[in-house]
């Protein structure tokens, strides 16, 4: 048994027991959905339907629906692309590399974040695929022996690495996401009163019943899951950053790429998980287990790769002036001066100066400051892509084909589509599925329990051992 | 029809050592149900390491390997291409997707081995010994059947009681647990 100082804060508070941890995380799920819940989900679904309506009227009438031109021929779809990829970026990050850190405070947000992820890079996916045009044909990117030669996919292309990157990405985190959920499923299975409930969550429990040899090689399979995603997150963003980095565009061509994204999508994943669950423990009533130390140990992770995304950002602009490449500095200072000056000042704002106010506890331990923070970087983030890929294309090397690009109702539509689509699929997700992960908050109660800190605290001084306190403001 | 008995305890650590009190005095454990992994509970029932991870370091090599040999063959023999001037072997190309395929793969036969190897699969109807040990309760279980004495079964219910179960029940199972 592992034993954990008094002085780092409980993770759950309260006097919690193994079986009042089961009924407050499985209460969402067995009680009927509220009011709230049928009117966000109808809301969101709305949305959804109007965006699926729009790529339906995209595949209909083709690409020229939307605001693309022969210079620029990335706009929203690709920046709505990467964000999604970047807000994906989060579950995994939580999910694996924290648990290969032994960062405790994951069990309380992983499930979520999971979730959140697989939902995202569907979003992701949906760009990309639509923006073939002729999207019947996108099974054209599967290296399989055909009639056309065989010709196969270019291998060497950073798109076709893309298409395993984000394929490998889904499924990996769809297995570490399903695998987690079993022994919960079961849970909720067990206590289920209604025929319906019980028949629908053992069909989806696997029959699991928590056997001894089944949870061994459920923590090995975890622990391995967990050691190979790791790398797995770390390449993905590099992968995407590579579509960029190995062209010939100013502002592209940068090898500063791939550690840039990955801390920007972190970054984002990271303030898109924190706009859910702060929502989300508020709702379910689950402060006791996503607490303001959790919030706190995001912000932080905000503060660090804010800083990491800021110092890329400065690093980019001391390059293209030390460089002394004419083309290269003219792109970024049209970035910042020309025609689209608004976007790289509002992801400037957004994204370097306004996550360093984290370095203050009060505001990183404020709820609600947080979630409005959460909202400030998932529109600096959107504002970065948008920079990197419009600024970048509609001035190219002959004037002569210089253009301005704006997104058409249709693009701005899927985009809306895509954010009903997300939201939809993740209050579906909390009103059927437990939002924390029980089994690992079970696991983790003796050692971080408020009431269990207490105990052993108590028991501690008995045997005149004191331990020394340092107060919370260090 | 298959009976089993079941001995309940509500604290991990209780249980830990209950079995190493049971274990010594020579009684099979069946199996041991909880409702959330409980670390070193492997070892003291004395189970195999589990050979998962070999399993999956192995089928991962695989899936590197045929990575790297089908876009060598594809690029080599059946179709070479010229791309920018680049040689047809460009192995640094080749990397991104090689370590795709190699997570891909491992993690997709790890799963499959979990799920296979302990009989799981979508629909799988199984009725819990005791429908608490998924959720707070840990369940110790005995295999019992016709010609098992109530003075042995007496006998076992004294032990786990002594040893801090907080409840011992008999369950009539129709399918094997």
């Amino acid at each position: 048994m592992h034993a954990e100082s008094y002085i780092r804060p409980p993770l759950i508070k309260g006097n919690k027991t193994y079986l009042q941890i089961t009924e407050d995380i499985a209460r969402s799920v067995e009680a009927k959905p509220s009011k709230l819940w049928w009117i966000a989900t109808s809301i969101a679904a709305t949305l959804m339907a109007w965006g699926l309506f729009c790529i339906g009227w995209t595949v209909w009438f083709g690409i020229g629906t939307w605001g693309l031109n022969r210079t620029v021929g990335w706009g929203w779809d690709i920046t709505n692309f990467v964000w999604w990829i970047g807000i994906g970026h989060a579950g995994t990050l939580i999910s694996a590399i924290l648990l290969l850190f032994r960062q405790k405070w994951r069990t309380g947000v992983n499930r979520a974040a999971e979730a959140m992820t697989i939902f995202a890079v569907i979003c992701a996916a949906l760009f990309p695929v639509f923006h073939m045009g002729r999207v019947w044909l996108a099974f054209f990117n599967l290296p399989y022996p055909n009639t056309r030669g065989p010709v196969w996919p270019n291998f060497n292309s950073p798109l076709m690495w893309d298409v395993f990157a984000i394929s490998t990405y889904f499924t990996v985190s769809l297995l570490f996401w399903y695998t987690g959920l079993i022994p919960d499923i079961a849970t909720i299975r067990d206590r289920a009163k209604s025929k319906i409930a019980h028949w629908a969550y053992s069909v989806l429990s696997f029959g699991w019943v928590g056997s001894a040899k089944h949870w061994q090689r459920h923590e090995m399979l975890s622990l391995v899951l967990a050691g190979i995603s790791t790398p797995l997150v770390l390449s993905v963003h590099t992968i995407v950053s590579f579509d960029f980095a190995t062209s010939v565009i100013p502002g592209w061509h940068t090898t500063i790429f791939p550690p840039y994204f990955v801390a920007g999508a972190i970054f984002s994943g990271f303030a898109m998980v924190l706009t859910l669950m702060i929502i989300t423990r508020k709702v379910l009533n689950l402060e006791q287990y996503i607490t303001i130390d959790h919030i706190e140990s995001m912000n932080k992770i905000i503060v660090l790769t804010g800083s990491i995304v800021g110092c890329a950002y400065l690093t980019e602009l001391f390059t293209a002036w030390y460089s002394q490449n004419p083309y290269e500095q003219y792109a970024f200072a049209n970035r910042a001066l020309g025609p689209y000056w608004w976007s790289y000042w509002g992801m400037m704002t957004c994204n370097v100066i306004s996550p360093q106010l984290f370095w203050i506890r009060k505001l990183r331990r404020s709820a609600w400051f947080t979630f409005f923070m959460s909202i400030v970087i998932n529109c600096g983030m959107w504002f970065e892509r948008f920079v990197i890929i419009v600024t970048s294309l509609h001035r190219d090397y002959i004037p002569s084909s210089w253009a301005m690009y704006s997104p058409t109702w249709v693009e701005i539509s899927i985009y809306i589509g895509s954010l009903g689509l997300f939201f939809t699929a993740f209050l579906i997700f909390a009103k059927t599925m437990p939002v924390i992960a029980m089994a690992e908050i079970k696991h983790i109660l003796k050692i971080s329990g408020e009431a269990q800190k207490d105990a052993a605290h108590a028991h501690s001084k008995d045997h005149g051992r004191e331990p020394v306190i340092i107060p919370q403001t260090i | 029809m298959k009976r089993y008995l079941l001995g309940l305890f509500d604290d991990d650590e209780v249980l830990l050592n209950a079995v190493d009190s049971i274990r010594s005095q020579n009684i099979p454990i069946h199996d041991v149900v909880t409702p959330f992994a409980v670390h070193g509970l492997d070892e003291k029932l004395g189970l195999k390491y589990s050979r998962l991870h070999i399993g999956g370091f192995w089928i991962g090599l695989t899936g590197t390997a045929i990575a790297f040999s089908f876009m060598t063959w594809v690029f080599t023999a059946d179709w070479p291409l010229v791309f920018g001037g680049k040689p047809n072997f460009s192995f640094p190309a080749f990397i991104p997707i090689m370590f795709e395929f190699t997570v891909l793969s491992a993690s997709i036969a790890m799963t499959f081995a979990f799920l296979m190897r302990s009989h799981l699969y979508p629909g799988r109807f199984r009725e819990p010994l005791d429908p608490r040990t998924t959720s707070h309760l840990f369940g110790m279980v005995f295999k019992i059947n016709d010609n098992t004495s109530q003075d042995e079964k007496d006998h076992l219910s004294q032990l786990l009681r002594e040893a801090g179960a907080v409840e011992v029940r008999e369950r009539e199972m129709s399918k094997h647990y």
